[in-house]
């Protein structure tokens, strides 16, 4: 079945960004593996879409999109000053917040 | 102008309070804002006044049902015919009297509502409220302008004319009334004003207490109006409302024995208030005020207040105290001792404001007694004429005290004075002859009204109030004879002789000019036609009782109480033998003293006789009783044994209460508060502590760290998701 192909590919992309997020100690590999994330919701969104043949699951995988650049933007934004800060991207270093 | 009678009182008290805010800084003091104040109150008050008339002469149509039923036994009496006004034009020409209904006007609003009880506040007006609406303001007015010559250059001249705007508010509100609970509000102010006033110079310790005196013997009479008027609110099946009270009276509604508990009660406010014997004893004192305030206390507002009252709640005072069937009850006994040693008291006052106190005394017992007998109408009367006459004696004592250095001591310091102040002689002794009832005068028409009616009403007549008010108004003219002549004749004493006196100012005489006109006028507005005086023409007779008198189902009249209710009727006899007798005792006096006849040096020479003196000097010792025995009590061994009491009982009690309770406290503390509280306390903290310690290593400040918990969480969501859609 097409439908259960399409899930298998997202959850597959999504447990390699879950991976990604939770074990890269880069941070833009990080941001990386977040996009990863969200391009499984949206393969879900469209596979969804067409077997229904409801084309609002596209307009919210599109919003999606949108929504990703702009939170890239802002996480690279967040690399470049910590970069700019400590020379340094590397995740396992920024323990401010430690209890 | 009678549904609007709200705005006279309104009118004062705001005067009152703009003379407090703004007076100091105006040229007079704040005096223009009074004396313009009352003065368009005076017109109101005329005006409320003329349309009562109107509505007199031409009656509103009443609807009829409901009166009719209640007053069918009365109505059988022959001669009686109680008809609507369109019947009644035709067949009551025959019957002599008719009687419509001409009902109050009424107007109120809804002050609060607590619990389904409506308490009101509103005004009723009918005639009597019309008549003493008049009254006070005029005798108002006239004292605000007198009083801006004889109080000029005070201290607290501002603080004066405001005083005298609110008393005046007040007692205009106090006749305004339409529930008892407003009157007692109208009842109190009153009283707090003329303590204010009393009390106006109060640096002199003797004034200070005089104000004292007059608010606690008050406060006496205060307790029994209270009392008085909850009886009545629960009797009439709690209304405040008078004319529903006195209606329910009237109708035999509410019982005789409670009608009797609630006068009687009320009697003591009357007492106290209007100065009946036993609690007249302030009345004197409170001459330690300004003259025009004496003036306006003893003429206008204050003692008239407990006449009024009666007068008001007349029902319930006539059902209650049986005064149409029996010729003796409380009210007219209470009168008429008054009214004799009142009278007597005059005698021995050294002092001409004391003089004229008692005489008021004297005459409030008149008045009283006049309602005690039945003889409604002749005691309003006799209010009405004599607020003119004695606002004019006192207002002349002030004038004469003005030109002698301000005493009041008429054997000391007056005497002579007929020569120096030609004005305020002719009113003075115009006054004092309508206070002694010279025939045609005020006096003489309201005084011989109450002995006619003392001697006619009741069941067979009071022949012992008679006697007694014949002898009271022989006693009148004998002490204002004695007054005239320490006054007026004579060689000049004292601060007369110190220095020429001279006649006072246009805003003295004047007031004093216009109330000597009255007294010789107002009597006419009764006249009898009854007896020898049957020519009097029925438009022109006995136009007050006709306007005044209430004809409601409210009021105990002819047409509601049947023949038990009735006018008396003008006796030659009786005023012959009042003025003759007055004239005897006139001219006992005069021989006295002007002629010198007589066994003077009596007193030093009898031991009866300066026994008798000594009493009437001391005021039959009423004062010493007091101030002596009561006060004495309360001061000496009363107080002692109450400290005793507070020193051993009420302290060992509360020592033993201290030292009990400061043990427990200390068991509690050893106890609980250690052994429990801060247990639970201390561990509390130290167990925040270790499992605070125990989160601590799950926040190592990695942002991946917290990833793994979310997506772990998540994951844990998910399978329990899973294993209950599975499950189900």
């Amino acid at each position: 079945m097409l439908l259960n192909q399409f899930l298998l590919l997202a959850a597959a992309l999504f447990s390699i960004g879950v991976y990604g997020v939770i074990a890269r100690r880069n941070g833009v590999a990080v941001l990386m593996s977040i996009e990863l994330i969200l391009n499984a919701v949206n393969i879900n969104l469209i596979a969804f879409s067409a077997v229904h043949g409801d084309l609002s699951g596209q307009v919210f995988a599109l919003f999606v999109i949108a929504i990703a650049a702009a939170e890239v933007g802002v996480g690279l934004a967040i690399v470049l000053a910590i970069y700019r800060n400590r020379h340094s991207v590397d995740l396992d270093e920024l323990d401010l917040m430690k209890g | 102008m009678l549904t609007h009678a709200f705005l006279i009182p309104l009118i004062m008290a705001v005067s009152f309070v703009v003379i407090l805010a703004v007076g100091k800084r105006l040229p007079k003091g704040g005096a223009e804002i009074g004396i313009a104040a009352v003065a368009v109150c005076f017109v109101l008050a005329l005006a409320t006044g003329v349309g009562w008339i109107q509505r007199t002469e031409s009656p509103p149509p009443v609807e009829h049902s409901a009166q009719e039923a209640s007053s069918e036994g009365s109505a059988a009496a022959p001669g009686e015919v109680r008809t609507a006004a369109a019947e009644g034009s035709e067949e009551g020409a025959g019957a002599g009297e008719v009687h419509e209904e001409i009902p109050p006007v009424t107007r109120s609003i809804t002050w609060l509502q607590n619990g389904g009880q409506e308490i009101t506040v509103g005004t009723m007006v009918d005639g009597l409220t019309a008549m003493m609406l008049v009254v006070v303001t005029l005798i108002s007015l006239l004292v605000h302008v007198y009083s801006s010559d004889y109080v000029a250059g005070d201290r607290r001249f501002t603080h004066y004319y405001a005083f005298l705007s609110l008393f005046t508010a007040s007692m205009l509100m106090f006749v305004l009334t339409e529930n008892t609970l407003q009157l007692i509000v109208g009842w109190e102010l009153v009283g707090l004003c003329s303590f204010a006033l009393i009390g106006h110079w109060w640096e002199e310790k003797p004034n200070s207490n005089a104000a004292l005196k007059a608010f606690l013997v008050n406060r006496v009479g205060d307790v029994g109006l209270l009392v008085g008027i909850i009886t009545l609110y629960f009797a009439a099946g709690g209304t405040f409302d008078i004319a529903t009270i006195n209606e329910m009276a009237n109708t035999g509604e509410i019982s005789q024995g409670l009608l009797f508990v609630a006068s009687c009660c009320l009697l003591t406010a009357v007492m106290s208030k209007s100065g009946q014997f036993i609690l007249h004893t302030w009345l004197p004192d409170a001459m330690a005020g300004p003259t025009p305030v004496s003036a306006l206390i003893h003429a206008a507002t204050m003692v008239v207040a407990g006449v009024y009252m009666v007068a008001r709640l007349y029902a319930v005072f006539w059902h209650g105290l049986n005064i149409g069937g029996t010729n003796i009850n409380v009210l007219a006994v209470v009168g008429t001792v008054t009214l004799f040693f009142g009278a007597l008291l005059a005698f021995v006052q050294t002092d001409i404001k004391k003089v004229l106190a008692y005489s008021t005394v004297s005459q409030l017992g008149f008045m009283v007694m006049a309602l005690g007998v039945g003889a409604w109408t002749a005691a309003v009367f006799h209010l009405f004429t004599h607020a003119m006459f004695k606002a004019c004696l006192f207002l002349g004592a002030g004038s004469m005290s003005h030109a002698c250095h301000h005493s009041f001591d008429m054997v000391k310091d007056y005497g002579g004075l007929r020569k120096h102040m030609p004005w305020t002689f002719r009113t003075f002794l115009v006054g004092a002859l309508a206070l002694s009832g010279f025939p045609l005068l005020a006096g003489f028409w309201s005084k011989d009204e109450i002995l006619a009616g003392a001697g006619q009403l009741g069941d067979g007549g009071y022949p012992v109030m008679l006697v007694v008010g014949i002898l009271g108004a022989m006693g009148t003219a004998a002490y204002m004879t004695r007054a005239v002549w320490y006054c007026f004749y004579g060689e000049p004493r004292g601060a007369a002789a110190a220095h020429a006196p001279h006649e006072s100012g246009p805003r003295i005489v004047g007031p004093l000019i216009l109330l000597a006109g009255l007294a010789v006028v107002v009597g006419f507005t009764n006249l009898p036609d009854t007896g020898v005086l049957s020519w009097v023409p029925e438009g022109a007779a006995l136009r007050f009782e006709h306007y005044v008198e209430p004809v409601t189902p409210a009021f105990p009249s002819e047409a509601t109480v049947g023949p038990d209710f009735g006018h008396p009727e003008f006796s030659i006899v009786i005023a012959l033998v009042s003025t003759a007798a007055a004239a005897l005792a006139a001219l006992a006096a005069y021989l006295w003293y002007w002629r010198g006849a007589g066994p003077h040096g009596l007193t030093q020479r009898s031991r009866v006789a300066r026994a008798g003196y000594r009493l009437l000097e001391n005021k039959y010792y009423l004062d010493t009783l007091y101030e002596t025995v009561i006060v004495g009590a309360v001061k000496g061994p009363i107080a002692r044994a109450a400290n005793w009491f507070d020193q051993h009982v009420l302290d060992g009690v509360v020592n033993g209460a201290g030292t009990s309770s400061k043990q427990v406290g200390r068991w509690v503390y050893d106890h609980v508060d250690q052994g429990v509280v801060d247990k639970v306390v201390r561990g509390s903290g130290l167990g925040a502590e270790g499992s605070g310690q125990l989160l601590r290593r799950g926040q190592t400040g990695k942002v991946q760290t917290y990833g793994a918990y979310l997506f772990g969480a998540a994951t844990v969501l998910a399978a329990v998701f899973v294993i209950i859609a599975s499950a189900s």
